[in-house]
């Protein structure tokens, strides 16, 4: 790994810009659904604004916000979020990922409740993709040789 | 749909397509490829496919040309052998 040239100009650009490209991610997300977007689209989004601080800073400061057991549980959790809806729908007596029939156990009318169970499939997407994107861009940026947890 | 706009983005994703092959430095062949997927998505609003543009622009402009730069930064200037 090179070594780190600071730069005030980079660092300040990226400190204005990533919590509002972290905001449009989350909103792309959450939206995805009235308006072009969705939970791959989103998560890419998010995924960028930490590549975004891998660039600007160094590898401690990414793995000091987001650490690397973290994501590794976080990229399961996705998966396990999206399983989960699809297999809850089954044990409710509907096909896989038929959400019409949550509106058993959700507060609201079936059509709601369709709504209701894509966006929890969005989330999951959004989050798995989120946290492989870092993985594959901590371990491409370092060759796969970066050190262990900071302090 | 406006045919000439059609006419300019194809023709500018297939110089800059043709150019990102044909460029000696990887580092110009990275950054003509980003470019080529932005018009590609320009070329995807413009055909009404709002939503693979808005994943062309996430995925292709966006992520796989910082993945490019990153695996650039891996290789040397010059061969060993």
């Amino acid at each position: 790994m090179k070594e780190r040239y600071p730069d005030v100009t980079i660092e300040t650009v990226c400190r204005l810009l990533i919590p509002p490209i972290q905001l449009f991610g989350l909103y792309v997300i959450a939206h995805g659904h009235y308006s072009p977007g969705g939970g791959f689209q989103g998560g890419c989004i998010l995924g960028a604004s930490f590549i975004m601080m891998f660039i600007a800073y160094d590898i401690g400061e990414v793995k000091r916000r987001m650490r690397e057991k973290l994501n590794t549980i976080l990229c399961a959790t996705g998966v396990l979020i999206y399983a989960g809806i699809g297999i809850l729908c089954l044990v409710l007596g509907a096909n896989y990922l038929d959400y019409g029939i949550l509106h058993q156990i959700l507060p609201a009318y079936p059509a709601k409740a369709r709504a209701l169970g894509t966006f929890g499939i969005e989330i999951g997407v959004g989050i798995t993709v989120m946290s492989v994107m870092i993985s594959i861009f901590l371990n491409i940026g370092t060759a796969g040789e970066h050190e262990g947890e900071p302090e | 749909m406006i045919w000439q706009l059609d006419i300019m983005f194809l023709v500018l994703v297939v110089i800059s397509a043709i150019a990102s092959v044909n460029v000696k430095d990887l580092l110009s062949s990275a950054i003509l490829l980003g470019a080529y997927s932005f018009l590609m998505c320009l070329l995807w609003i413009e055909m009404g496919a709002v939503d693979v543009a808005f994943t062309e622009a996430a995925v292709g402009a966006g992520i796989s040309t910082a993945f490019f730069i990153g695996f650039i930064f891996q290789t040397t200037r010059r061969t060993k052998d």
